[in-house]
């Protein structure tokens, strides 16, 4: 039954991407995205990836779709004719997805027990959890500890992003020139349940940032959950009570923090005398190290995440208001 | 018995709820303009939801699963019918008029 389903989400999925190539309205284009974003996140889901399928949802899905409408604000909505050049591009793609087709069959079947996957790193993972972070969620465990390389890297990716959207277009400053951003203040029904829903939103954010050791959830997911509701909040109230609450230098030093925390952990470890991001030193008791050590990095995820998803954000609104 | 009939009701529930998916979905596709579609379009987002989350609760019975699933009926009932109110407001001020019936007659 589930095979079922997710053939026929895979089915939607293609059919999904091919009406956003198709479209040559930019408008309609993003919100297939959003679409694609979230067919994909259910197919994640069915496939017991509850955490990818999560971050896809929050990240690909929600602040994306809000992120390219904001581009969108101050493009034109219909695409640019271009000249045609069909043929060498069908070309290339259709080499490009035969090879892949054909490097598929080398791959061990759908669910098989038998796949290296399943054999060679990942036992190790599901046993040594137990015994040496001793959380229930052994993906939080093995991005936050075992892999803390990739998660810090996958860090610093968000960050550097963030610098250079904020280098492209200017930091929304205290300036006058801005035209004034009422948001839907005039409009009732929005602005009531919008503020209704915020502190929920936030709520939520704060749950799966600090559930991520028992379920699914983490920093990335939780960072942009904090971030759709402060995104709603300038959405209903107009970017200047936002910036209000958290202003641009808050939101630049908490995402420069972020990833300073995560950072310094690390080089605690080796200040007690063990590898780059060991938190087993952290505390008398490994284990409890461990523990920390993941809640401090996830804090430090949630920081950045958050800022640089709210600094890019303004950033794009606060360029569609000077025009 | 008791089991036997809460499963029944559940199931009714289901596909009641299903069935006005379906319509709305139809709906969305076949009415004429803008504001007749987001009438059909609506019913998935309002009475949708309560058949198949209330049919999910019966088969949840009382769990913190049926709790979420109340949190999450209580999400779409305030968003689902908000956003079709934004949406035809903005569609409104842009100017967008509905399709009269007299103007195809005549």
């Amino acid at each position: 039954m589930t095979e079922i389903f997710s053939v026929f989400l895979l089915i939607l999925l293609v059919i999904t991407a091919a009406a956003a190539i198709r479209t040559t309205n930019l408008f309609v284009a993003v919100m297939l995205m959003g679409i694609f974003s979230l067919l994909i996140a259910i197919n994640f889901f069915l496939l017991d990836a509850a955490d990818v399928a999560l971050t896809e949802a929050a990240v690909g899905a929600g602040i994306s779709t809000v992120l390219f409408l904001g581009a969108l604000a101050f493009m034109n909505e219909q695409e640019r004719k271009q000249a045609p050049k069909r043929l060498a591009g069908l070309i290339s793609v259709s080499i490009t997805g035969l090879i892949m087709a054909y490097a598929t069959f080398d791959k061990p079947a759908f669910g098989d027990p038998n796949a290296p996957a399943h054999q060679h790193l990942a036992p190790w993972f599901l046993e040594t959890t137990q015994s040496a972070v001793d959380i229930p969620n052994v993906i939080t465990a093995i991005l936050g500890s075992f892999r803390g390389y990739d998660t810090l890297g996958e860090v610093f990716v968000v960050l550097t992003a963030g610098i250079g959207v904020l280098f492209l277009l200017d930091t929304p400053s205290a300036g006058a020139m801005l035209k004034r951003d009422e948001g839907l203040r005039h409009y009732l029904i929005p602005r009531m349940v919008g503020r209704l829903l915020i502190p929920f939103i936030l709520l939520f954010g704060l749950y799966v940032q600090f559930h991520g050791e028992y379920g699914p959830g983490g920093g990335f997911q939780a960072g942009a959950l904090v971030a759709a509701s402060i995104i709603l909040y300038a959405l209903l109230e107009g970017q200047d009570r936002a910036l209000e609450v958290l202003p641009q230098r808050v939101l630049t030093a908490l995402m420069s923090f972020g990833a300073l925390l995560y950072g310094g952990v690390g080089m605690v470890g080796i200040f007690k005398g063990a590898n780059f991001l060991d938190y087993s030193v952290l505390s008398s008791d490994p284990v409890a190290g461990q523990q920390i050590g993941i809640i401090l990095i996830e804090a430090g995820v949630g920081f950045t995440v958050t800022g640089v998803l709210l600094s890019i954000f303004h950033a794009f609104v606060a360029r569609g208001r000077t025009q | 018995m008791f089991e036997l009939l809460i499963q029944i009701a559940s199931w009714l529930l289901l596909i009641t709820g299903s069935a006005f998916v379906v319509i709305g979905g139809i709906g969305a596709l076949r009415m004429p303009d803008l504001y007749t579609r987001m009438h059909a379009a609506s019913v998935t987002d309002s009475l949708a939801p309560i058949l198949i989350i209330g049919g999910l609760l019966l088969q949840a019975g009382l769990t913190l699963f049926s709790i979420k699933l109340i949190a999450i009926l209580l999400f779409l009932l305030l968003t689902g019918p908000t956003a079709t109110n934004a949406l035809a407001s903005a569609a409104l001020l842009s100017g967008y008029r509905a399709q009269h019936d007299e103007e195809a007659e005549s």
